[in-house]
């Protein structure tokens, strides 16, 4: 369980992402995120983003059709 | 090889390896926005708000139909007419809008209001929404000053933010983005 937490359950693309991306702001470096989403294509989309930020994705998973992802805040 | 021309060639190898290592390269976007109806305008503000949460650096040129998307008060609209692919669900099917029936006053209205309740039922952005985001991630917008001209539009009636300039402008910001995008 991570502290910072950001519900974007019910939102579309590219809203998760976007709303991920204000979220770490707040994350201190070396603490995590955690986001729970519903939005399918989110899966794809937070492991490009990861990619391409340098942040990491910890891990993701799927339970009842929400998904979960824990980003540690690593980028600059 | 000469004495001289090895020496130079060491030095070179010898600034290659002493360089510090550089950071992974920032990538930037630039795209051009020429179409303002409700459809047409998500592509570029989904893509510009994306990128720049992504880290690069965006800029969105805003050119004939694209320009009033920056007006401060939208009130997007689609027409169906010419787009046989605009297929709402409805009724558990998919239901198309044959060009003839789109002239009639009010159908493109009742189908922009559709649209738009279909994609706040969805949870897709509003454009307003994605703009606001978009200008908070300082997305560097310029509106065309042309069209500008053209449609007799002042910046009073814009949004803050957007400064004005021409193709040369967007040229300049072309070449030096990796990404240049036409929508």
């Amino acid at each position: 369980m991570s502290e910072h937490i950001l519900d974007a359950k019910g939102l579309n693309c590219p809203l998760p992402i976007l709303k991920a991306r204000k979220a770490l702001k707040d994350v201190p470096s070396g603490e995590t995120l955690e986001i729970l989403a519903t939005d399918p294509g989110a899966v794809a989309d937070f492991q490009a983003f990861c990619r391409q930020t340098g942040n990491e994705l910890v891990e993701h998973s799927e339970e009842d059709s929400v998904y979960r992802f824990l980003i540690k805040h690593t980028a600059a | 090889m000469s004495t001289e021309a090895q020496i130079v060639s060491d030095e070179i190898q010898n600034t290659a390896s002493e360089a510090p290592v550089a950071a992974p390269e920032t990538k930037s976007m630039s795209i051009i926005v020429t179409k303002g109806s409700l459809d047409w305008a998500y592509p570029p503000f989904i893509l510009a708000t994306t990128a720049a949460a992504m880290g690069l650096p965006v800029t969105m040129f805003f050119t004939f139909y694209g320009l009033p998307l920056l007006l401060k008060d939208l009130n997007l609209k689609l027409t169906a007419a010419g787009n046989p692919a605009m297929k709402m669900p409805m009724m558990g099917m998919h239901m198309g809008l044959p060009n003839l029936l789109t002239a009639i006053p009010g159908v493109d209205a009742a189908c922009s209001t559709m649209m738009k309740n279909l994609m706040n039922k969805k949870g897709v952005a509003s454009i307003e929404d994605l703009r606001e985001l978009a200008i908070e991630a300082d997305v560097r917008m310029i509106a065309c000053q042309m069209t500008m001209d053209l449609f007799e539009y002042s910046l009073d009636d814009m949004i803050e933010g957007p400064e004005l300039g021409g193709a040369a402008t967007y040229i300049e910001c072309a070449t030096q983005s990796d990404i240049n995008l036409f929508i």
